[in-house]
């Protein structure tokens, strides 16, 4: 089968990196699915930026509590032995480097890590809200996005063209057509689609990918 | 005895004068000080510098003092929604100023501001545009940038419950930037959801002392 990972598919590959016990800060798009493929049995803390540790699932309908919402404004509810605390508390926890891992969605990945995803150029506008913390709070970076552009541009480039988030931060790349950790020595290439090549891949990228030794076929 | 009630929003906003630099308490929409806001907007103040985590949505918190036109400046984390707002087209169109902040730094400077604390190093914002002019320095070889503390005039935040003396809890993720930026303004004016007795509510789960609340008004629960 051809076409990549549908945005839900790449939500259950990033969640495949929670491990028991973690406390995880999700971000918008993407990775705000990656609540719904926590492994059944796991126990993984969400971490939400304005005062949850302990996110749970949505309410049921007409049990919302305006009080209770999650950072893209929707109605959630919280774990038994969540806590509740400030920003400022929560910040702390984040630029501390409490957190064990962030999964955040981005326009741009470099080569190198830097990390570009609060800022489309052409809107004059942006909002950064807690990703500039996060990329160097958080003790693991993993980004989730579409492999390239509407228009067919690679979304992993040599350099970012759009403003950074943060410098060398990304440690794992997840798209709907590979899994790239970023090394010390450049990208490498640990996972393609199903129905991708290496070759393929590479085309659609903008910086080399070394591949794995162990490469393999992405299993959702 | 003591009592910092107000008898309604209007009084407690009654001397916010032009030019006011106001704190904003709020996160998406929880949280945020709704009836000192529109009380603020009847008053029809002007040249207002805010800070605030967003900039106002959907016709509620700063987005009614931004339609308004009373709004010269905002200091905000995250004033573009996906949905385009007056403040943004306002800000485009260069009738408007926006200090963008990194929101663990922006929580952080209002923590400062309260704390007498001068200034902070933070790695966040190392190496983005956010960090161009402001002073570095490698600390166990990490390199950070320097921020400097927030204070306003008045800071207006939204608490669950509240008595005269100005102790405040708060409820969910109400709660947000409530706590700092009580501590961070010449004047903070706190509307509660239910005003209790003296002695009612229990010290070890207040969690803004009463000490940093000057006024206190009773607004009731939100429909």
């Amino acid at each position: 089968m051809r076409g990549g990972l549908t945005r839900q598919e790449i939500a259950k590959r990033a969640a495949q990196e929670l491990r028991e016990g973690m406390y995880v800060n999700l971000g918008m798009g993407i990775p705000t699915l990656v609540t719904r493929c926590i492994p059944t049995g796991l126990t993984v803390f969400l971490q939400s930026e304005h005062g949850i540790l302990g996110l749970g699932p949505p309410p049921p309908p007409g049990q919302e509590d305006p009080d209770f919402a999650d950072a893209s404004r929707m109605p959630v509810t919280v774990i038994p032995g969540a806590s509740l605390f400030s920003s400022a508390e929560s910040f702390a926890m984040i630029r501390g480097r409490h957190l064990d891992m962030t999964i955040l969605g981005a326009f741009q990945v470099s080569a190198r890590g830097d990390l570009a995803n609060w800022m489309v150029p052409e809107r004059g506008v942006g909002s950064i809200g807690g990703a500039m913390d996060l990329v160097y709070g958080a003790r693991r970076v993993v980004v989730t996005m579409e492999h390239v552009t509407k228009d067919g541009n690679p979304r992993i480039v040599e350099r970012c063209s759009y403003p950074l988030t943060g410098r060398e931060c990304v440690d794992l790349i997840v798209t709907d057509l590979a899994v790239i950790e970023v090394g010390n020595d450049g990208l490498v290439l640990k996972e393609v689609a199903p129905g991708e090549t290496p070759q393929e891949v590479q085309a659609k990228t903008g910086a080399k990918l070394a591949l794995s030794p162990e490469l393999r076929e992405i299993r959702v | 005895m003591v009592n910092k009630c107000y008898p309604s929003a209007t009084a407690a906003v009654g001397d916010i004068g032009d030019g006011a630099t106001i704190m904003f308490g709020g996160f998406g929409f929880c949280g945020i000080p709704d009836r000192l806001i529109e009380a603020l907007a009847r008053r029809g103040v002007k040249n207002l510098t805010g800070i605030s985590n967003n900039c106002g949505l959907g016709g509620r918190g700063v987005d009614i003092l931004v339609r308004n036109r009373q709004i010269r400046k905002m200091v905000a984390t995250f004033p573009a929604q996906r949905e385009r707002t007056p403040f943004e087209e306002q800000y485009l169109a260069g009738q408007v100023e926006l200090e963008l902040v990194p929101q663990g730094t922006f929580a952080e400077r209002i923590r400062a501001g309260g704390a007498g604390v001068g200034g902070f190093y933070t790695r966040t914002g190392v190496g983005t545009p956010l960090a161009e002019g402001k002073e570095r320095r490698v600390i166990a070889g990490e390199e950070y940038v320097l921020e400097f503390p927030l204070r306003a005039d008045f800071a207006l935040i939204h608490a669950y419950r509240g008595d005269p003396y100005g102790n405040l809890i708060y409820r969910g993720t109400a709660r947000n930037f409530g706590p700092e930026m009580a501590t961070a303004a010449d004047v903070t004016i706190a509307e509660v959801e239910e005003l209790v007795e003296v002695g009612e509510l229990n010290p070890e789960a207040v969690i803004t002392p009463g000490i940093y609340v000057d006024r206190i008004v009773a607004v009731g629960r939100a429909p």
